[in-house]
């Protein structure tokens, strides 16, 4: 039921520049993604479409409708927030019935709607409770239950996971998922968890001091980085950066890519595309193991190559040792390449 | 910009105006009018109303009991002051390692402040009475502790100290209550005395309390009225008369608006350069 | 031995803050005759006569009324205005806050004597002498500095996520600061609402310059003032003493942890 436009964004706190230059349509009902580190101004976005910063210059626009003067309660979005922000003086009950209360909804329809979202989430038995009684999983229930209750045309997450212990974050974030296929909403998320936002999302803005790296659906940004940045960021353990002075010493040669000055380059290759083997093959790198990491269901290895560090991935049943020789084996075509000075994809 | 946020903007100013309203007709005018009072002879009686410019100020230069209110406006303001530091200090520290009966205490030590001062200028006019006062006889003496111009100020005093010791007590423990136990922990285990640990340790950290609790206490000594107005009535001989009593004699009881609002506004300027001072000290201390 | 200087300690500074009140209290209950005479220290037959008197001799009723009225009064105005104020200056966006801030905290430096003429003047004029009205405007205006920078500092306390979910769940900023932030206060509203009441309760200087007659005398100006034929009627004056401060000893022994909550809040924290 609505479309998002960021045109021309720009988003300062007095003299810091925050944002700058933000243009991204969110397209209706589409699970939207913004990540980034820390401080990469992922919240302050989720402010200014809630309407709680106004922008500094550029525009906002629901369906089309610019909606830069609108207070956040007549922009008819709902915000789970990563302290859940429940109301500590009401109980669930109250805290779910808050936003149609103040819409001045008749109570009967509003014990409907609270009973309808209580049970989807499974908080009856928690209606009478208030947030401080209930567990942190629980609590995010409520602040989930508080946005779904209504219907709004856009929700609005700001790491509504982050402060789960990392089982129930796991299983919450696949019932946002389901959530968002029954009831199907524009959703704009926001985590600086790259897997989260890979699993969850059907488009990624991986965001860098207040401007987007690249912007597009998971795969293509695990695939084809179009930065250095993004290319470190996503993706776990983080890809393998080597430096364009040693191509001659790699099994690769990006003159067949068309491309020159080598010096200039940087090279990508993911720990996933790469296997770790006990004797040598042809094509491989042959590098010290320095540590082995197993992880369930991949055992990742460390070794130390020309005085770099490389992550592979080991394969089952060839052991390795630590100090003892491993032989890197890179998977082809999966190469990545960067102009070092601007950090941009190439090839 | 556009109307919705303009209208947002209108609706915030309204939250601050009732405030600023009240403030501005009922603190900032009155302030402002009695600097303009002051530069007039004025007397309300026989309706004079005549700009005289500095005049007043300069009369005051001269006024030996002007003088004398500031005195002993001063040495009320400097002894009680310095005697509340001392004596709140040392309650504080050992009030600090009572741990069952703070909760009590602390009660104990809010029931002086809480008492109206007129109160409690009664009750120590009553205590201090020179023929049936308990003072005198748990004393053994026949002293007319408020009749004797050497002593008034200090009954005065002693009253004051009373009444505010337990609140700047109260201040200074909620002050020593932000230092870490782990500071302490760690300057004995290094095996410092306990001396010096305070020197050290708890000194330095309460200052920017310590600070606090200064202003706020220099700024209510200087202004000092009730409590000893009620007592003494500025007397005997004047001994006991502070500015404030002085200030509200010339204007109240002699009428004389314009001298007594210049009077006023030394108090005024006092109290607004002391605040600066120690403004800037506390600005050195906690940056 | 250090245990015993400890409780020593404890002891003698319990007795210097409660001995004056204890004294007080037993000449409250002395028969006259006994107050010119020392020893004995106990009344020999406590009597209740000094209690009748000033209720029965003097509007004292009403005087204690009035000071009931102005306190409550200005109570409930510094607290509706200042919770407004503070408010805003916690959590709105508000051009130049620190200023506006430091300017209302000047406003509590301001020394009583100095306003009082004017305010006098003023008074005079617009005919409120000897009035409430005249006590509770300027008892606002000095207590509200002190109301804003203590409520500030609760409202800043309570997460900036509540007032933000309240805006987006459809409240206006007067609707949140009603819904939401103004029930997540009230430990700093009892805690201000105490300070503001003891401060009317106990004010001299402009109940002596604003008031004429029993009519709107409050506490403060009948104790001072308390008539007497030939001598001090020292039992009255405790008696009367003890009347006025037991609500307020009643307030101390309930609320102890929230008003030095709210004594604290400005000089500790900020
Ligand atoms: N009200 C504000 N005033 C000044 N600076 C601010 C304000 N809010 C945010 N910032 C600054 O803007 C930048 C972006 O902040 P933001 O909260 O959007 O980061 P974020 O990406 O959400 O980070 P995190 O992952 O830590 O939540 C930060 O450098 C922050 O310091
Ligand atoms: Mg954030």
């Amino acid at each position: 039921m609505a479309e998002i436009g960021l045109q021309d964004v720009h988003k300062s706190f007095k003299d810091v520049e925050v944002l700058r230059e933000l243009n991204l349509t969110i397209k209706d009902k589409e699970f939207f993604t913004f990540v980034g580190p820390s401080g990469c101004g992922k919240s302050t976005i989720l402010n200014l479409l809630a309407g709680l910063e106004a922008v500094t210059s550029g525009a906002v626009f629901f369906n089309g409708e610019n909606v830069n003067a609108l207070p956040p309660g007549d922009r008819d979005v709902a915000m789970v927030f990563q302290s859940y922000a429940l109301y500590p003086h009401m109980r669930v009950y109250d805290n779910l019935a808050f936003p149609l209360k103040v819409k001045k909804e008749a109570p009967e329809e509003i014990r409907g709607k609270v009973h309808g979202v209580a049970a989807v989430l499974g908080l009856e038995p928690l209606l009478k409770r208030f947030p401080r009684e209930l567990s942190g999983g629980q609590r995010q229930r409520v602040a989930l239950g508080r946005a779904l209750i209504r219907r709004p045309r856009v929700f609005l997450m700001d790491e509504p996971l982050s402060n789960l212990d990392a089982r129930l974050r796991v299983e919450m974030r696949a019932e946002l998922k389901e959530l968002h296929q029954r009831f199907p909403a524009t959703t704009v998320y926001v985590t600086h968890d790259q897997e989260e936002a890979m699993a969850l999302s059907d488009r990624i803005a991986v965001l860098n001091r207040g401007r987007v790296e690249q912007c597009g659906p998971p795969e293509e940004i695990y695939g084809q980085p179009a930065t250095l940045f993004v290319a470190e960021f996503v993706g776990s353990p983080p890809m393998n950066v080597i430096d364009g002075s040693l191509l001659p010493h790699l099994p690769v040669s990006p003159s067949v890519l068309g491309l020159q000055d080598e010096g200039n380059l940087v090279v990508g290759i993911r720990p996933a595309d790469v296997d770790v083997l006990s004797q040598e093959e042809t094509g491989t790198l042959s590098a010290q193991v320095l540590l082995i990491e197993p992880t369930g269901n991949n055992t990742w290895v460390d070794g130390l190559w020309r005085g770099m560090k490389l992550k592979g991935r080991a394969v089952p049943g060839d052991p390795l040792t630590p100090g003892r020789p491993g032989f890197f084996r890179i998977l082809p075509d999966r190469w990545h390449f960067f102009h070092k000075t601007s950090g941009r994809r190439v090839g | 910009m556009s109307r919705s946020q303009s209208h947002e903007r209108t609706t915030h100013f309204l939250f601050l105006a009732p405030a600023f309203l009240i403030l501005g007709s009922v603190l900032l005018y009155p302030g402002i009018s009695v600097l303009w009072l002051s530069l007039h002879r004025r007397l309300l009686i026989f309706d004079i109303s005549r700009f005289v410019g500095l005049d007043n100020f300069a009369y005051l230069m001269q006024d030996a009991r002007f003088w004398n209110a500031f005195g002993n406006t001063l040495y009320f303001t400097t002894v009680s002051v310095s005697a509340e530091l001392l004596l709140g200090l040392g309650v504080a520290v050992l009030l600090h390692r009572a741990f069952r009966a703070k909760g009590l205490m602390r009660t104990v030590l809010l029931i002086p402040w809480a008492v109206p001062t007129v109160v409690s200028a009664k009750m120590w006019e009553w205590l201090y009475n020179p023929d049936f006062g308990l003072l005198n006889y748990l004393l053994g003496l026949r002293i007319n502790w408020l009749g004797a111009p050497a002593l008034a100020l200090h009954a005065a005093i002693l009253m004051d100290v009373w009444k505010t010791t337990p609140f700047v007590a109260l201040l200074l423990m909620a002050g020593l209550q932000t230092i870490p136990g782990e500071l302490y922990q760690a300057a004995r285990i290094d095996g410092a005395s306990p001396w010096m640990v305070f020197r050290t340790i708890t000194l330095p950290l309460l200052k920017p309390v310590i600070l606090v609790v200064l202003i706020f206490r220099t700024l209510d000594a200087f202004r000092v009225f009730d409590a000893v107005y009620v007592l003494t009535g500025g007397g005997p001989a004047n001994t006991t008369e502070t500015l404030s009593i002085y200030a509200y004699k010339v204007l109240f009881q002699t009428l004389q608006f314009g001298y007594g609002s210049a009077i006023a506004v030394t108090v005024f300027l006092f109290v607004g350069l002391t605040s600066l001072l120690y403004v800037r000290q506390l600005r050195g201390v906690t940056t | 031995m250090k245990r015993f200087g400890f409780f020593a300690g404890l002891l003698l500074l319990t007795l210097f803050c409660l001995g004056p009140l204890v004294w007080q209290l037993i000449t409250a209950f002395k028969p006259t005759a006994e107050l010119t005479t020392l020893p004995p220290l106990l009344p020999s037959r406590p009597t209740l006569n000094h209690f009748a008197a000033i209720f029965a001799g003097h509007p004292f009723l009403r005087i204690i009324a009035n000071s009931f009225v102005v306190a409550v009064a200005c109570t409930v105005l510094s607290l509706a205005v200042g919770s407004l104020a503070a408010f805003a200056l916690a959590r709105l966006p508000i051009k130049r806050k620190g200023l506006i801030l430091a300017l209302v905290l000047c406003g509590s430096m301001f020394p009583p004597i100095a306003t009082v003429s004017p305010l006098y003047m003023i008074i005079r004029t617009l005919a409120v002498r000897d009035t409430l009205l005249a006590l509770i405007l300027t008892y606002t205006s000095f207590a509200l500095p002190l109301t804003i920078w203590v409520l500030t500092h609760f409202f800043r306390s309570i997460p900036r996520e509540l007032y933000a979910a309240a805006r987006i769940d459809g409240c206006t900023a007067f609707q949140s600061f009603r819904m939401v932030m103004l029930p997540l206060a009230v430990p700093g509203l009892v805690a201000t609402a105490i300070l503001v009441f003891i401060y009317s309760w106990n004010e001299f200087l402009f109940a002596l310059t604003f008031t004429a007659t029993a009519a709107s005398r409050t506490i403060p100006v009948g104790i001072a003032l308390f008539p007497g034929l030939h001598e001090v009627p020292w039992g009255e004056i405790a008696a009367a003493s003890v009347v006025v401060t037991l609500p307020l000893l009643g307030l101390v022994f309930i609320f102890q942890r929230r008003i030095i909550e709210g004594l604290t809040a400005g000089a500790v924290k900020g």
